[in-house]
C-alpha cells in the first residue's frame, strides 16, 4: 500500500469536509476495498481522525473493509424484488457460488451480496454484475449470467451493443476512402492501412465498428511495437502532432467521412484513441 | 430574552437556551439519559420528550434540542408526555436491563412490568461517551460503526486506539456500562477499565455490603495478576 497513492487521490478530490465519500470511492474503485492502511492513510492526509472516517466507511453499504473478489454480483432484496422472487434468485446464486450473500469465493472471483433497493423495482428482480443490470431475473437465468460474468462483461457484443457504430475514414491528404469491402471484419468492410515496423512492411486491417478493437494485418504484430501508418493509395505516413493520451505513443489521425478526426494509438496493444466528431455530431 | 409558557407559568429566558434548560432552572423535572452540561446536545434516549404547542397541533419533542421560542406553550408533564416517556423508558428497559441507571429511572416512573422481550446489550447508543471523547477530552477515540441493527459503538478496527489516553471519561458518562468489561481484553481495551476507578469489592472489608456488579469481576481480575 503507497501512501502516495492515497495522498494523490486526497489531492485530486481535496480534504474538504464533503471530499471524504469521493476519497473513499476512488480508493475502494482502486482496491476493489477500503484496506486498513488505507483508511489510516486518509486519516493522516486529511487531518480527519480514523474514527470519522471508520465511521462512514461501515455506515455506506457500498464500501467493504474486506477483499472483495474479481467480480461483484449484487442482488436486490428490496421490498419489490422480495415479492417477485428476489430470495429465490439469491439462493440460486448462493447455491451455485456456494458463498453466502457478503462472502467471496475461495478462489477470489466473486464477491456475492444482497442489497435492499436498487431503485429499479419495476424491473425487479434485479440482479447488478460487474454494474450491467439484469432485470425480471428467473432462476434458469442465473447460470448463464455467471458464466458471461465470468468471461467478462465489458467484452463488446458487436450485434447488440448499441454503442459500438461503424466509421467511414479516408485519408487526411489523398481523401482516399481507407475502407476496404474486400477485408469484413465484424460484418463491416475494414479500415485498410499500410504499416512498417522493424524492417517488415505490410497491410493491416482493423475493424471500423468505433469500440471494437478486432484486428487482421499480414505480419504479427508484438505488442508495445510503435508502428509507421501510411495510407494504401497516396503512401504519405498517417502522422499528426498528438500523442496518446494513455502511453504517449503519436497518434494515427484519419479524416471522418461527414466531419471530424478520429486518431488511434500506434501502439500495438494500446487502446488509446480519440474521436472528434466537430460540428458532424450535432448535424 | 425570550418569553414562554412552561406548564402555565410565563417565564423570560435568554435566546438561545433549550427547553430543557429552561424547565429544569425553573425547577420542572424532565428526566434525561443522553444530556450531560458540557457536551452538545445529541437527542438521542427520547427520554426528555416535551408537549409543545396546543390543541391538534400539539406535538412531542426532545426538550434537550429544541430552542426556546417567543409565546411557545410547554407542557413537561402531560398525560402524553407521560405515555410517551414511560414507553421510551419500557423500551430503554427491555435493551438494557442490568442498566441501574436505567432501572432506577424506569422504578421512578413507576414501571412495574416488563412488557417486551428482554435484549441484554450494553449500550443504548446515547452517544455520551463518544460525545465525551472528542468534546472535553479532544481525543476522538470511539465512534459510531456501522448502522442500523448493526450500530456499534467503539475504536476503529476494534484495536487499541493511538489517541486514546486510558482516561476512563467513556465509562464514567455510561449509563449502561457498555464499555466496562474490555479491561479483561486489554488488546481491545478502550479505556483503562476499572483500573481507573476504585471497584467496590476491593474496599470490602470497609463496605461490607458492597458487591461488584460486573462479570467477570475486573477487580479480582486485577488481584489474580
Amino acid at each position: 500500500m503507497a501512501s502516495e497513492e492515497i495522498s494523490t487521490i486526497v489531492e485530486k478530490v481535496g480534504s474538504s469536509k464533503g471530499g471524504l465519500i469521493s476519497i473513499l470511492e476512488e480508493i475502494q474503485a482502486k482496491y476493489s476495498y477500503l484496506p486498513e492502511d488505507a483508511l489510516r492513510a486518509v486519516a493522516e492526509e486529511t487531518g480527519r481522525s480514523l474514527v470519522d472516517i471508520y465511521g462512514v466507511a461501515t455506515f455506506y453499504r457500498a464500501f467493504s473493509l474486506k477483499p472483495r473478489g474479481k467480480h461483484l454480483i449484487s442482488v436486490c432484496l428490496g421490498t419489490a424484488c422480495h415479492v417477485r422472487g428476489g430470495p429465490a434468485i439469491a439462493e440460486e446464486i448462493e447455491r451455485q457460488l456456494g458463498i453466502k450473500g457478503g462472502e467471496t469465493t475461495s478462489d477470489n472471483e466473486f464477491t456475492l451480496e444482497t442489497v435492499n433497493c436498487l431503485g429499479a423495482c419495476a424491473l425487479g428482480p434485479v440482479v447488478v454484475a460487474d454494474g450491467h443490470y439484469f432485470s425480471k431475473m428467473k432462476i434458469s437465468m442465473v447460470k448463464g449470467i455467471l458464466d458471461k460474468v465470468r468471461v467478462g462483461l465489458d467484452r463488446v457484443e458487436i450485434d447488440t451493443d448499441q454503442r459500438v457504430f461503424p466509421l467511414e475514414v479516408s485519408c487526411a491528404r489523398c481523401n482516399h476512402s481507407l475502407l476496404d469491402a474486400r477485408n469484413v471484419i465484424d460484418g463491416h468492410p475494414s479500415i485498410r492501412i499500410t504499416v512498417s515496423f522493424g524492417n517488415k512492411h505490410g497491410w493491416f486491417c482493423l475493424s471500423s465498428l468505433y469500440g471494437s478493437y478486432e484486428v487482421s494485418s499480414e505480419y504479427d504484430i508484438p505488442t508495445d511495437t510503435i508502428v509507421n501508418v501510411f495510407c494504401p493509395h497516396c503512401h504519405a505516413e498517417l502522422i499528426g502532432g498528438a500523442k496518446c493520451g494513455e502511453c504517449g505513443a503519436p497518434m494515427v489521425p484519419m479524416i471522418v467521412r461527414g466531419g471530424g478526426v478520429v486518431q488511434i494509438c500506434s501502439r500495438r496493444g494500446c487502446k488509446g484513441h480519440l474521436l472528434d466528431l466537430g460540428g458532424a455530431a450535432s448535424e | 430574552m425570550v418569553t414562554l409558557y412552561i406548564n402555565g407559568l410565563k417565564v423570560s429566558v435568554e435566546k438561545g437556551t433549550t427547553l430543557l434548560e429552561a424547565a429544569q432552572f425553573l425547577g420542572f423535572p424532565i428526566p434525561t439519559l443522553c444530556h450531560m452540561e458540557g457536551l452538545s446536545p445529541y437527542g438521542a434516549c427520547r427520554l426528555c420528550v416535551v408537549e409543545i404547542g396546543e390543541g391538534p397541533r400539539a406535538k412531542l419533542v426532545s426538550s434537550c434540542t429544541y430552542p426556546v421560542e417567543e409565546g411557545l406553550k410547554v407542557r413537561t408533564a402531560s398525560s402524553r408526555v407521560i405515555r410517551a416517556r414511560k414507553m421510551v423508558l419500557e423500551l430503554l428497559l427491555a435493551s438494557c436491563p442490568q442498566s441501574k441507571i436505567i432501572q432506577d429511572l424506569a422504578a421512578a416512573h413507576d414501571i412495574r412490568k416488563q412488557r417486551f422481550r428482554q435484549e441484554y446489550e450494553d449500550c443504548i447508543l446515547c452517544g455520551l461517551c463518544v460525545r465525551m471523547c472528542e468534546e472535553q477530552m479532544m481525543a476522538k477515540a470511539i465512534g459510531f460503526r456501522g448502522r442500523g441493527q448493526n450500530r456499534s459503538l467503539g475504536t476503529p478496527f476494534d484495536m487499541n486506539s493511538d489517541v486514546c489516553r486510558q482516561c476512563g471519561g467513556c465509562m464514567y458518562v455510561c449509563p449502561a456500562c457498555s464499555l466496562r468489561c474490555t479491561y479483561t481484553e486489554p488488546e481491545k481495551a478502550i479505556c483503562g477499565g476499572c483500573a481507573n476507578l476504585s471497584p467496590p469489592c476491593l474496599e470490602k472489608e470497609e463496605f461490607d455490603d458492597m458487591m461488584c456488579y460486573m462479570q467477570p469481576c475486573v477487580a479480582c481480575e486485577i488481584k489474580k495478576n
